[in-house]
């Protein structure tokens, strides 16, 4: 039977591979990739705890739905930087983007 | 743990099942397609093979099957190999929920989830991933603009048809699709909620890429589309993944709005199928009947008229669900 | 071994080695393709802990939205043309080796702390507890979660648009 230290343990290694992908990724989208599997991590964190710490609440799913929401959120905006970004400057790597005003 | 092992199980018998009765409706959904346009055109369509041309699509499957599974020389082999298997499994996995009639010991319904409209929202949606598997995959601009285009239209229409989806499950009070089914033995809910039907109506002629909205095929501008490269076999499970979901999202449409499987005298499951062919008739009529719509003009259909409505709709459903009727 | 746990293990692999593909791979196509069976695998997790609703929101938003919009943004900037960039910075091994200790502080923390297990039987994690639950006890997250929603909205459309 997994109990919750094996969701814990699946979730710290699912964080730690996004958190390898924002910090060594040069491509905007890729980094933007690793955001969200690190809120993946959280989520199952969240709805782990839900189930066998406190099963009368509900507030890890609650919670798990909100970041959800507003992963959604940040995935369109931080798209719409990216394509913003693109247009002017041509280029969608980290280390290129490097002006502040064009 | 038994429910988990249901659910598993639920998935693998709809898949095993429906790869068989998906494959002889859509032969049979092909079949419809060119008598229907042969009849709306003054034409006698397919008529040799069997009688009256009812075996010509399975003459075309066996010949489909024969020929050359070809890579374009710069695609993506993977990529290319894996959207064949994506587009049909997802529209496959639509059928879990769909209640088909009822027997004396319940709806016949291969796992009646309580989250069940939102499960049905949730697959239909991944169909895109794969048209946009496809489109990158082959390497070639006409597949990646239809791609393109489909994951713009597809998107766009799955929020009208979610809206529709949410003002049903609020007047039955439920996301299950058996709990929708039995809320209509009075009324159907095409008759209390007739913008609702409309717009998933639309919409999910829209989201299955039928004319007046197949952009993403368009073959004057496009050749195929997304699957343009595709070929043999790999061609028809694309052709069995588009009439599988059309099947679908028409099932869909029966039960939510249709009664489902409820009807008079003849047994559940003769209506079900009944309810889902008139459908299925209406968006062949629309497909024969309509010329295509241009891309800007789909996009804004979608965004400035079909969601407002849908909100409104849903804004003023929920104001009689709570006021009125209490 | 019970059925649970094999089930538990076969996603935690499929979840763990799609990421893997999603972080390592050279091909960006190729990473934004392999979130599909990542997200779909933390799905099945979501399942086996009961959070069926969660699970049917992650389906829709993860793998059928977000994934898409992934997709899109590459090829709209470089995905029909320029996949030879170098997409991994000098960083490599200094971030190998912080993810690394993260991994391993995350993993120690998670197995030496003793967690307090709750009792009691699990309530069924139905829609509509959960809906009461927003509305009632958690009304101020949800609405402020709304108007962050509408503000991301229109933030996205402003950066979006050409200005001409």
């Amino acid at each position: 039977m997994p109990g919750l230290t094996h969701y814990l343990v699946v979730s710290a290694l699912l964080f730690a591979l996004g958190l390898f992908a924002v910090v060594t990724r040069r491509n905007t989208v890729a980094i933007l990739m690793g955001v969200e599997l690190m809120l993946n991590a959280a989520n199952i964190n969240l709805v782990a705890f839900n189930k066998y710490v406190a099963p009368g609440a509900m507030q890890g799913q609650i919670f798990a739905l909100i970041v959800i929401t507003l992963a959604a959120c940040e995935a369109a905006v931080g798209l719409a930087l990216v394509l913003a970004a693109y247009r002017t400057l041509e280029t969608v790597y980290v280390d290129e983007i490097n002006v502040m005003k064009w | 743990m038994g429910w988990m092992w249901d659910v598993l199980r639920a998935v693998a018998g709809t898949i095993i099942i429906f790869s068989a009765v998906a494959f002889i409706g859509v032969m049979f959904g092909v079949l419809l397609e060119r008598k229907i346009s042969a009849w709306m055109q003054s034409r006698l369509g397919p008529k040799h093979v069997g009688p009256q041309g009812l075996l010509q699509t399975l003459a075309d499957t066996i010949k489909l099957m024969q020929k050359e599974n070809i890579v374009p020389r710069r695609a993506d082999p993977l990529i290319f190999a894996s959207a064949v298997i994506v587009v049909p499994l997802a529209a496959l996995l639509d059928y879990v929920v769909i209640p088909f009639g009822a027997t004396r010991w319940g709806p016949l319904i291969f796992r009646d989830l309580n989250i069940g409209v939102l499960y049905f929202a949730a697959t239909s949606s991944l169909v895109v991933v794969g048209i946009l598997m496809a489109g990158w995959g082959s390497n070639n601009k006409y597949a990646l603009l239809g791609g393109m285009r489909s994951a713009a239209q597809m998107v766009t229409y799955e929020i009208p048809i979610g809206l529709a989806l949410v003002t049903v499950a609020l007047m039955a009070g439920s996301l299950s699709t058996v709990t929708i089914v039995n809320g209509q033995a009075r009324l159907w809910y095409m008759v209390t909620q007739p913008v609702a039907f409309l717009i998933f109506l639309v919409a999910a002629t829209a989201e299955v890429n039928r004319i007046p909205f197949d952009l993403v095929e368009a073959e004057s501008e496009l050749v195929a589309g997304y699957h343009s490269e595709y070929t043999g076999f790999r061609f028809a499970l694309f052709q069995m993944g588009e009439y599988a979901e059309t099947f679908a999202m028409a099932a869909m449409a029966v039960t939510l709005f249709l009664g489902g499987w409820r009807g008079p005298v003849l047994p559940p499951v003769l209506w079900f199928v009944i309810k889902l062919y008139a459908l299925i008739f209406v968006f062949m009529w629309v497909r024969w009947t309509y010329p295509r719509f241009r891309i800007d003009q789909m996009l804004n259909f979608s965004w400035k008229i079909l969601i407002p409505v849908s909100v409104l709709n849903l804004v003023v459903t929920a104001f009689f669900v709570v006021v009125v009727r209490r | 071994m019970t059925g649970e746990a094999i089930v538990f293990y076969v996603l935690a692999a499929v979840t763990l080695g799609s990421a893997l593909v999603v972080v390592t791979s050279g091909n960006i196509v190729h990473s934004a393709a392999a979130l599909v069976p990542a997200f779909l695998g933390v799905t099945g997790l979501y399942i086996l802990l009961n959070a069926e609703f969660v699970a049917g929101i992650q389906v829709l938003i993860y793998a059928g939205a977000i994934t898409v919009l992934i997709l899109f943004a590459i090829m709209l900037t470089e995905g029909g043309t320029g996949l030879g960039g170098r997409q991994r910075n000098e960083q490599a091994l200094v971030g190998a080796a912080v993810a690394a200790a993260m991994a391993a502080l995350l993993v120690v923390v998670a197995t030496r702390t003793g967690w307090t297990a709750g009792g009691g039987a699990l309530p069924p994690y139905t829609p509509g507890a959960i809906g009461q639950s927003f509305l009632g006890q958690n009304i101020l997250v949800f609405e402020g979660t709304s108007i962050v929603l509408l503000v991301s909205l229109m933030g996205a459309i402003l950066i979006a648009r050409r200005e001409d």
